[in-house]
């Protein structure tokens, strides 16, 4: 079982009690519902707020500040952090701002987003943050009245004797803020959440939806120019340069070489982007530059390799494929992709001496500052990183390549600088989802149970292309599990559910077609397995065998597996990122025509903190799963990808988005994260509902450029 | 270089830029008007979708030269508190994940409603068919243009 860690104690630590205490300027009317009542602009009740710990500040007007430490990339961690702290808190929302919290190592603890780590790495400080300052308030409240802090309730942001209002928190803020924070404080039965669970909405909206400046490429700073950077295709060196015609575009202000970059420098972005496509740069080869014929044979050779990295083995493999009545073979694979968020790379710096100010849209603050430190010899206290809202992430943003390179130029210009990338500069800068191909081989015996499952993994720069303890391991009794790495020099990097956004596709449709080959339905095949792992386990298991049967059990419910015999359905479950995800894709056939209509999905993250968050990340992520498993395709030419914005490289749209029907195990577990786990299962239930419908097996993405879908011409709607 | 007088949101600017210089760039970079976002530059996204006279039209490739006297409208123009109807649908469904696309998909939600009030499902995806949303927040799109549809 999955143990959350220990509350890392420093950002509980209180403030010294003099902080901003005593001194406030300003008029209001603490708990007052009268008309009159001022509404302090957000400056005004930052400076006259309280500090109880990092995250939460109350102001005497009753206004509480919260501030959200992660990056924020559409996850939505900005709401639901500080629902979780207002909860504890018993604090009345509407009087809660929400502010994002800088890079700040002494407050907070891992300030990132990736691996779907916030809510579980936070879970148990954001409570403690909130039902801390509660108590403070309490104890404050109670000396005033000369009562005992068992008699008093506080509720919606008000302290109460006997039901009787006594005060707001804003009225007792200043004494509780000098008390000292217990070390252990009673957190609520989740049976009286009044906040987490219900569909709070976005605290950016009004921002977002009249176009506030939120994101890093609305940063605009006194003095600062525009650079925009071409970097080399994979694999090559600058031989020459001739940078004349890109000198004479009318606002280009500078041309400079740095490593293998060329940088066009102005005061605005237009003439840059001309500018690019005017330089004139020669390359040459230093390393192995790359195409896609070359990795297609490159993963034939791995998989044929009589030497892989044993990733894990249990029994005797070869003897029970020498005794099986049945052995299934597969291969799966798929192409790089680009993470393709929409708003693309970029980030501002300003090396001032021996300081730098960084400010941008990152998922790693930390690592850009410590990349940014080592490349300039500058220590790490010297550089301060504020975070702007991230236009998408789904792993691009983990990397700090655009930060340091950004820090570097500034540094050469002597100047504020802004970096953005081109959509065509984002799509052949790297970093990419790796390429993969598996070969997996199953035995059956004369039953239909399978006795042995071997998988090898062959990927490039994918690091470990398998998930050695996930399942089906611990559940067969021979098993090896093999990987095969290619080191190119094409970056990849953690794409949203590293390795598991393909694996998953690729696992769940081979699962299936051992099921159909032992004649088996492939929900009970699946529950066979997991049962067979429950009694007796083979090697170590690293999934919860009851949480993924819920998931798989509720899919089939809510889906009506196999009950209807004119919707051909495809089943697919996955666990990953510490949550389950079980999906059913349904076709119907319509006039001979294929039509995808459906995709129920069954998840366990335990507590959904806010169900419109987990909603959006689940829908999105089978959208997201959905639309690379059967439209997007990345090919390689010279060490640079021939699909270089949206008019080649196809992402799914409005109008390919079938009905998706979310549902959620009650399992009582603390939340985990949703960011990934909708995505793995999403490729294997579609695929196995085509196979269910058409008798065609996918095995490889995207769907559309299969010989296999040619005549297949699937529709997607949903009426 | 030369001078462009144009009508913005119910304003007048006077930008002197490049004449090649397309209306996003104008936007953002001159006039300080950054709802309206960068993301393709080739017209296939829709992040940058602005209203000319009332039309939704990609600002990304849309040269400053060919403006001339048509009234722009952007995101910040769109209504003067926030509170269009398609901007209102889009804060009660709760539409965005990350936001990047999403002034565009209002953009282009109020053109489409204004020249179609009562749409149906199907005409809907179609009209919002031309902006994409890398979260995949398409049913929510979806449900919030009916909304408005429904409440304006």
């Amino acid at each position: 079982m999955e143990k959350l860690l220990k509350t890392n104690r420093r950002d509980f630590l209180k403030v010294a009690a003099t902080a901003t205490g005593g001194l406030f300027i300003g008029f209001y009317w603490s708990g007052c519902d009268s008309p009159k009542m001022k509404v302090l602009t957000d400056e005004e009740v930052l400076s006259q707020a309280l500090d109880f710990n990092a995250y939460l500040s109350i102001s005497p007007s009753g206004d509480i500040v919260i501030y959200s430490p992660n990056p924020e990339l559409g996850q939505n961690i900005i709401t639901s952090f500080p629902m979780i702290v207002a909860e504890e808190l018993d604090a009345d929302w509407s009087k809660v701002r929400v502010f994002q919290a800088p890079l700040d190592n002494d407050k907070f603890y891992r300030q990132l987003t990736g691996g779907s780590g916030a809510m579980p790495h936070s879970w148990e400080r954001l409570r403690k943050a909130g039902a801390t300052a509660k108590h403070l308030l309490l104890t404050a409240a109670a000396e005033k009245l000369g009562v005992g802090i068992d008699e008093l309730e506080g509720k919606e942001g008000i302290i109460y004797h006997n039901g009787k209002k006594q005060f707001g928190y804003g009225e007792v803020a200043g004494e509780a803020a000098k008390l000292t924070a217990p070390d252990d404080v009673q957190l609520k039965d989740p049976e009286n959440f009044k906040i987490i669970g219900t569909p709070v909405k976005n605290v950016k909206n009004k921002d977002m939806f009249t176009g506030m400046p939120l994101y890093g490429l609305d940063v605009y700073r006194e003095g600062m120019v525009n650079a925009m950077i071409q970097r080399p295709p994979f694999g090559m060196k600058i031989k020459s340069v001739d940078d004349s015609a890109a000198r004479s575009v009318s606002g280009v202000t500078d041309v400079i070489v740095f490593k293998n970059n060329v940088a066009v420098v102005g005061n605005s972005t237009w003439p840059l982007i001309k500018a690019k496509r005017q330089l004139r740069i020669e390359y040459e080869p230093d390393g192995s530059v790359e195409s896609s014929f070359d990795h297609d044979r490159i993963m034939k050779e791995m998989l044929d390799s009589k030497t892989a990295q044993v990733m894990r083995k249990d029994g005797d493999v070869d003897t029970a494929f020498k005794n099986a009545a049945q052995v299934i073979t597969s291969e799966y694979q798929c192409p790089f992709l680009s993470h393709s968020p929409m708003e693309p790379q970029n980030f501002f710096a300003h090396v001032k001496g021996d300081k730098v100010e960084l400010i941008g849209p990152t998922q790693t603050p930390d690592r850009a500052r410590m990349e940014t430190a080592q490349l300039l010899g500058i220590p790490k206290e010297n550089i301060t990183v504020e975070l702007t809202r991230l236009g998408g992430g789904f792993g691009r943003r983990l990397r700090a390549d655009f930060v340091v390179e950004a820090a570097e130029l500034s540094k050469i210009l002597d100047k504020p600088v802004k970096v953005s990338w081109t959509r065509e500069d984002d799509m052949t800068g790297g970093a990419y989802r790796p390429a993969v191909r598996y070969r997996f081989q199953a035995a059956l015996d004369e039953n239909g149970n399978m006795t042995a499952y071997k998988l090898r993994g062959a990927g490039i720069n994918a690091g470990n292309s398998t998930r050695e303890n996930n399942f089906p391991s611990g559940s067969v009794d021979n098993l090896l599990i093999e990987n095969v790495e290619h080191r190119s020099p094409i970056t990849t990097n953690a794409w949203r559910a590293p390795i598991t956004n393909f694996l998953a596709y690729a696992e769940q449709s081979f699962l299936d077609e051992v099921a159909l080959a032992a004649k088996k339905d492939p929900v009970e095949f699946r529950l066979a397995l997991l049962d067979r792992a429950k009694k007796n386990p083979v090697g170590e298991i690293h999934y919860d065998i009851d949480r993924m049967r819920g998931v798989i059990e509720m899919a089939a419910e809510k889906s009506n597996w196999g009950k209807n015999k004119d919707v051909l359905q495809g089943f697919s479950v996955y666990f990953s990122h510490r949550s389950y995800v079980a999906q059913v894709a349904d076709i119907v056939m319509d006039g001979g025509q294929a039509v995808l209509k459906k995709i129920t999905a069954a998840t366990d993250c335990g507590v959904v903190v806010h169900p419109t968050g987990a909603n959006h990340q689940v829908r999105g992520g089978i959208v997201d799963g959905m639309g690379h498993a059967m439209f997007t395709n990345m090919t390689f030419e010279n060490g640079l990808p021939r699909q270089r914005n949206f008019d080649t490289y196809r992402l799914i749209r409005m109008k390919e988005v079938p009905e998706i029907d979310v549902h959620y195990v009650d399992s009582g577990y603390d939340p985990t994260g949703l960011g990934e786990p909708a995505l793995p299962p999403t490729g294997g239930a579609i695929a196995n509902a085509i196979f269910a419908a058409t008798g065609r097996r996918l095995r490889s993405q995207p769907f559309i450029e299969q010989k296999e879908f040619s005549d297949i011409k699937l529709e997607i709607r949903r009426t | 270089m030369a001078n462009y007088n144009l009508k913005i949101n119910g304003q007048n600017y006077q930008v002197d830029v490049e004449d090649d210089t397309p209306l996003l760039w104008v936007l953002r970079d001159h006039l300080g008007l950054v709802g309206t976002k960068f993301s393709c530059g080739i017209a296939q996204c829709g992040a940058c979708m602005v209203h000319i006279n009332g039309e939704s039209t990609y600002s990304c490739t849309l040269p400053v030269s060919s403006v001339g006297s048509d009234e722009v409208t952007t995101i910040e123009g769109l209504s003067k508190n926030g509170d269009h109807p398609v901007q209102k649908a889009w804060d009660e469904i709760d539409v965005a994940q990350c936001g990047y696309c999403q002034a565009g998909q209002i953009m282009q939600a109020a053109a489409f409603l204004r020249k179609n009030p009562n749409p149906s499902m199907e005409e809907i995806e179609n009209a919002m068919n031309r902006n994409l949303c890398r979260c995949g927040t398409y049913h929510k799109i979806r449900e919030a243009v009916a909304l408005a549809a429904k409440t304006k």
